[in-house]
């Protein structure tokens, strides 16, 4: 066992855990935080994304152990107040799911997308996007979510929601 | 889906790495991202006793000058490669190759020396380091000695480096103004070349003078395109020459058969993105 101390979604834990634990399964199992998911083997599907200092990583393909001293922020922690985060209404509001096993995921991917770039055009947001597949909306309502996010988030923009949470990502 | 059991150490220094990989033998693994070495712990295709965390070591993270050459960092992240300054200006192939790896996720976690310690063939950053010259240097029981790339890559997954090795940094000369591109094909995102090529072009006065062009999943190992490279030197950069050069591309090469492409038909891929890589660089 190894002790680890990690924020998550704002939360401080310490836990001993196996080394071979993988981050999703600490935040699953340890934290019952299951709303970040597991969708493949093969660290493809990006469905188990959250933010690593800031930076999205896949948290199937991350140790517990290597999230030590780290601050971890999953789908769960976006939402400010009862609001949904500017993204997460985006998705909503634009029909980007239909089974919604990927949408935590592109929720995160997208947040880290907007940090990095927040006003990306369609090709950008399709390839920032490239590490998460979704097998519902063939990605089209996807795409428009985000470019709706980008508008809502932008500084001084008359958003139909209250103001964004900080956008983590980009980690610089 | 879950790794089997290991001991988890996370040294501060690399002396402490080295002696930690040495006293656990050949049963030990290196964890740099984890993006090649978790997925495999994950399908139990290997299974370490004892795993040892390269995160601890802050002097194996960053890219810095040093006279003509710049240095990476083994530990340093596509991420940050595709951000620096010193990159976009000296080593534009690196950067180009970088952008094709993976997705964004993956780029955050996954270092050079990572990828070059892999030594997958159909890895994306081999051809770049053999193309661009690249020196490991390599900090193991017996001290720390410079290995050159063309010596380095010794076959499929297989590597100079040695059971208590650690690949410590990558020194590259400046490619300052040389005009560069990788052209890479496969069939979906996110996935590994079926065939790619690397090409750094010296362009004076509209001909060339020096031409260095890499094969990525080619052979066992990353492959320099000879016959392609003197071909063109001294011609102009135009589409007839670039196609009488690729021509010579699967020259001496052996490409491997695998359920994503027979090896013939990597021969073409390898000619027809030789040609494009050519006049892409040439621009
Ligand atoms: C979904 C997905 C898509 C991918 N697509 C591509 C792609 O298109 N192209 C591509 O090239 N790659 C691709 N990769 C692989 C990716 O590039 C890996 O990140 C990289 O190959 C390994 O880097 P790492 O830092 O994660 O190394 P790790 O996974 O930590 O280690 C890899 C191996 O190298 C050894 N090692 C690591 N660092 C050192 C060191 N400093 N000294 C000695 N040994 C060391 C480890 O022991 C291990 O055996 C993909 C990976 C995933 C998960
Ligand atoms: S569960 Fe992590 S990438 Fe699929």
């Amino acid at each position: 066992m190894t002790q680890i101390r990690v924020t998550v979604d704002g939360v401080e834990y310490a836990d001993d855990v196996e080394p071979r634990m993988l981050l999703v399964y600490y935040l699953r199992e340890r934290l019952g935080k299951t709303g970040t998911v597991v969708g493949c083997d093969t660290s493809n599907c990006g469905a188990c994304t959250v933010h690593l200092n800031g930076q999205s990583v896949k948290s199937c393909s991350v140790l517990a152990v290597q999230a030590d001293g780290a601050e971890v922020t999953t789908i769960e922690g976006i939402a400010r107040d009862g609001q949904l985060h500017p993204v997460q209404q985006a998705f909503h509001d634009n029909h980007a799911l239909q089974c919604g096993y990927c949408t935590p995921g592109m929720i995160m991917q997208a947040i880290d997308l907007l940090g990095d770039n927040p006003d990306p055009d369609e090709q950008e947001i399709r390839e920032g996007l490239e590490g998460n597949l979704c097998r519902c909306t063939g990605y089209h309502n996807i795409v428009r979510a985000v470019q709706d996010a980008a508008r809502r988030m932008k500084p001084g923009a008359s958003a139909d929601t209250p103001a964004p949470a900080a956008v983590a990502g980009g980690g610089q | 889906m879950i790794p089997a059991k290991f001991d988890y150490v996370k040294p501060a220094s690399l002396a402490d790495a080295v002696a930690a990989l040495q006293q656990a033998g050949d049963d030990a693994k290196i964890i740099a991202g984890g993006q090649s070495l978790l997925p495999v712990l994950r399908l139990r295709m290997a299974a370490p006793s004892v795993v040892v965390d390269l995160g601890g070591i802050a002097e194996l993270k960053g890219i810095r000058e040093d006279g003509d050459k710049v240095v990476i960092g083994a530990m340093t992240p596509y991420y940050d490669i595709l951000r620096d300054d010193l990159v976009k200006q000296h080593l534009t192939l690196l950067a180009q190759a970088v952008a094709t790896v993976a997705d964004n996720q993956v780029r955050h976690r996954g270092t050079l020396g990572g990828a070059l310690a892999h030594a997958d063939p159909a890895g994306d950053l081999g051809a770049p380091a053999l193309v661009l010259d690249a020196e490991m240097v390599i900090t193991g029981p017996g001290g720390t000695r410079t290995v050159a790339a063309a010596d380095f890559f010794q076959g499929l997954f297989s590597t100079a480096l040695g059971e208590a090795d650690i690949l410590t940094e990558i020194r590259f000369p400046k490619f300052t103004g040389w005009r560069t591109h990788y052209e890479k094909f496969n069939r979906t995102a996110q996935a590994w070349s079926m065939v790619a090529v690397g090409v750094a072009l010296k362009i004076d006065g509209g001909t060339i003078s020096e031409a260095r062009v890499g094969l990525t999943n080619m052979g066992d190992r990353p492959l320099r395109a000879t016959a392609v490279e003197q071909a063109l030197v001294g011609q102009q950069a135009t589409a007839d020459v670039a196609k009488a050069a690729a021509a010579h591309a699967a020259e001496g090469t052996a490409a491997p058969s695998d359920a994503d492409a027979a090896a013939d038909y990597r021969e073409h891929l390898a000619r027809v993105l030789t040609g494009r890589a050519v006049l892409a660089a040439a621009g």
